[in-house]
């Protein structure tokens, strides 16, 4: 079944074209990767799925809802969520409160409820704590519970925007460029726990990614976009073979035999 | 310095403190300055006058209606300007501020620039202890629950709020009505104090006054705010002995505290009240049980 659907999305910024009528379907439960070289449009995708820009031109479904016209805030309470490509995290609130503050959207009590602090408040907010801890454990962040987000060294940074990602228990998860900046054995982890995550919380997953062990180790269908086309589509093996790809990446084959 | 003499500072640090309390939310928790702050007091000073004066309310009622009228200007003016980004959301606040002043300048009903005498002096030190009592409560509940959180993300990260469910828009206005509910009561103990209203007390500088307190106590903590409201405003009294060199004391006491702690006196941080209390607490009730019991062993 398909849970996300993309139908000849098109973004223009002034003049220039940074999506050109792009379509594709994410399965429910599937890995799907997004390429292509810098400045192919991918992150402005993500953007466009989570309502920060607005389509241009197209429609661009989630279990069947149109999310073109919906603010950021409604589209994540459908059950989209992301992580940046360039970490934001909230800084100076600890790595639980992070976590904590991202818990909010399961809970309902209002401001009179928090001002009382009556039943209602006690019971949900320690539902809320205990979501977070498990959350923390999970992603093995519990030692790090009180340290300062932006005092914790990179790749647990990375981590615990996933973690707060996941605490809104989504159904579609975008990750932009996960491994940016990883070591080899740091991406290797990252792609163990990518698996994990989606095993666990029966999530779709759709990662954009440079790292190309990376996308062909973990992506059952990837995409490859170059200047705001889609260029190829097919599994991992297919978009390697692909020429227009290959000649994306490298240049074209005169080029490579002069 | 006799007890009238304290108390009379005592009674405009504690007004200052609800302006300042309510200005911490938004500013120190949610990361919109706001230069117009005297706007919504002024506001609430004068519908609360006009609840006591005019439609013969009691003063709570009236302090109620003035906290009412103050958020009520907040949600428009906060409708047209939530959309701008920072540096412009401060400027507009700070243009609203003056436009209320001058408003109240030329309405003749409310006494005009001359003031309005006579108003009943209604507000006493048990008043205002009670009221800032009820004010830090009820932001320290707010504070320590997912709404508060949800204000301190979207002081962190505006982008990344959104994209974790928080309506960003929404929260900021959540955050400029309590501030001017805030306001707005201050405004109202204030002419009730002073049993004198008049626009030039509620000056850009009065706005400028209470965002320094907020800073200097500390962004982001309610005790830093009750601490540097009370050291800001009885610091002047203090200083009268420096004549008519106060004011340049005053401010260099001030440049002094934000270049040895730019975070603010507590910046961040809270003086845990809570935990004070249990121990005091638990230490009484342990001896009482000592007193009481010893028959159950």
């Amino acid at each position: 079944m398909k849970l996300l659907q993309l139908k000849n999305v098109t973004k223009q910024f002034g003049g220039l074209m940074a999506v050109d009528n792009v379509s594709f379907d994410v399965e429910r439960g599937s890995i799907f990767g997004l390429i292509g070289p810098n400045g192919a449009g991918k992150t402005t995708i993500f953007n466009l799925i989570t309502g920060i820009y607005k389509v241009t031109e197209g429609e661009i479904l989630f279990e069947g809802i149109e999310t073109n016209s919906m603010q950021p805030y409604r589209v994540a309470e459908l059950g989209i969520t992301r992580t940046f490509q360039n970490i934001r995290l909230f800084k100076k609130l600890t790595t639980y409160e992070n976590i904590l503050t991202a818990c909010h959207y399961n809970v309902r009590y209002g401001l009179v409820d928090a001002v009382l602090r009556n039943k209602r408040f006690k019971a949900e907010e320690k539902g809320l704590l205990a979501h977070a801890e498990e959350l923390m454990n999970i992603m093995g962040l519990e030692d790090r519970r009180d340290v300062i987000a932006g005092n914790l060294p990179y790749g647990l940074q990375r981590r615990l925007e996933i973690a707060r990602a996941l605490a809104l228990r989504p159904k579609l998860l975008l990750l932009d460029e996960p491994a940016a900046g990883m070591n080899p054995d740091e991406t290797a982890r990252l792609m163990t726990l990518i698996k994990e995550i989606r095993d666990r919380f029966n999530l779709t997953v759709l990662v954009i990614e440079h790292h190309m062990d990376l996308i062909m180790g973990v992506c059952e269908r990837i995409v490859v976009l170059n200047f705001g086309k889609k260029l190829a589509e097919g599994t991992a093996g297919e978009v390697q073979a692909n020429p227009k790809v290959i000649e994306a990446y490298l240049g074209e084959e005169e080029v490579v035999v002069c | 310095m006799d007890w009238f003499y304290i108390k009379g500072i005592l009674i405009l640090s504690g007004i200052n403190l609800m302006a300042v309390l309510g200005l911490s939310l938004l500013t120190g928790f949610t990361g919109l300055f706001s230069f117009g702050h005297a706007g919504f007091m002024a506001i609430g000073a004068y519908v609360t006058a006009m609840g006591t004066v005019k439609l013969g309310l009691p003063f709570a009622a009236a302090l109620l209606l003035g906290a009412a009228g103050a958020a009520l200007a907040s949600f428009f003016i906060g409708r047209i300007t939530l959309n701008l980004k920072g540096d412009y959301f401060c400027i507009a606040t700070l243009g609203f501020g003056e436009a209320i002043r001058l408003i109240l300048d030329n309405v003749q009903y409310f006494g005009g620039a001359r003031g309005w005498p006579n108003l009943p002096r209604s507000t006493n030190f048990t008043i205002v202890v009670i009221l800032n009592i009820i004010g830090i409560i009820i932001l320290a509940n707010l504070i320590n629950s997912r709404h508060g959180r949800n204000f301190k993300a979207i002081r962190e990260e505006e982008l990344a709020s959104q994209t974790i469910g928080i309506n960003v828009f929404r929260y900021k206005m959540t955050a400029l009505m309590i501030s001017a509910a805030y306001a707005g009561v201050a405004g109202g103990l204030l002419g009730h104090y002073l049993g004198f209203l008049q626009p030039k007390m509620f000056q850009f500088i009065k706005s400028t006054e209470l965002t320094i307190t907020v800073i200097f106590g500390g962004l982001g903590s309610i005790s830093g705010s009750v601490i540097g409201a009370l050291v800001l405003t009885s610091l002047p009294e203090l200083l009268r002995t420096f004549a008519i060199w106060r004011l340049v004391v005053y401010g260099a006491a001030v440049v002094f505290i934000m270049i040895s702690r730019p975070q603010g006196l507590m910046g961040g941080y809270e003086i845990p009240v809570g935990k004070i209390f249990k121990k005091l607490f638990s230490r009484f009730a342990y001896g009482k049980k000592q007193a009481v019991g010893g028959g159950k062993q």
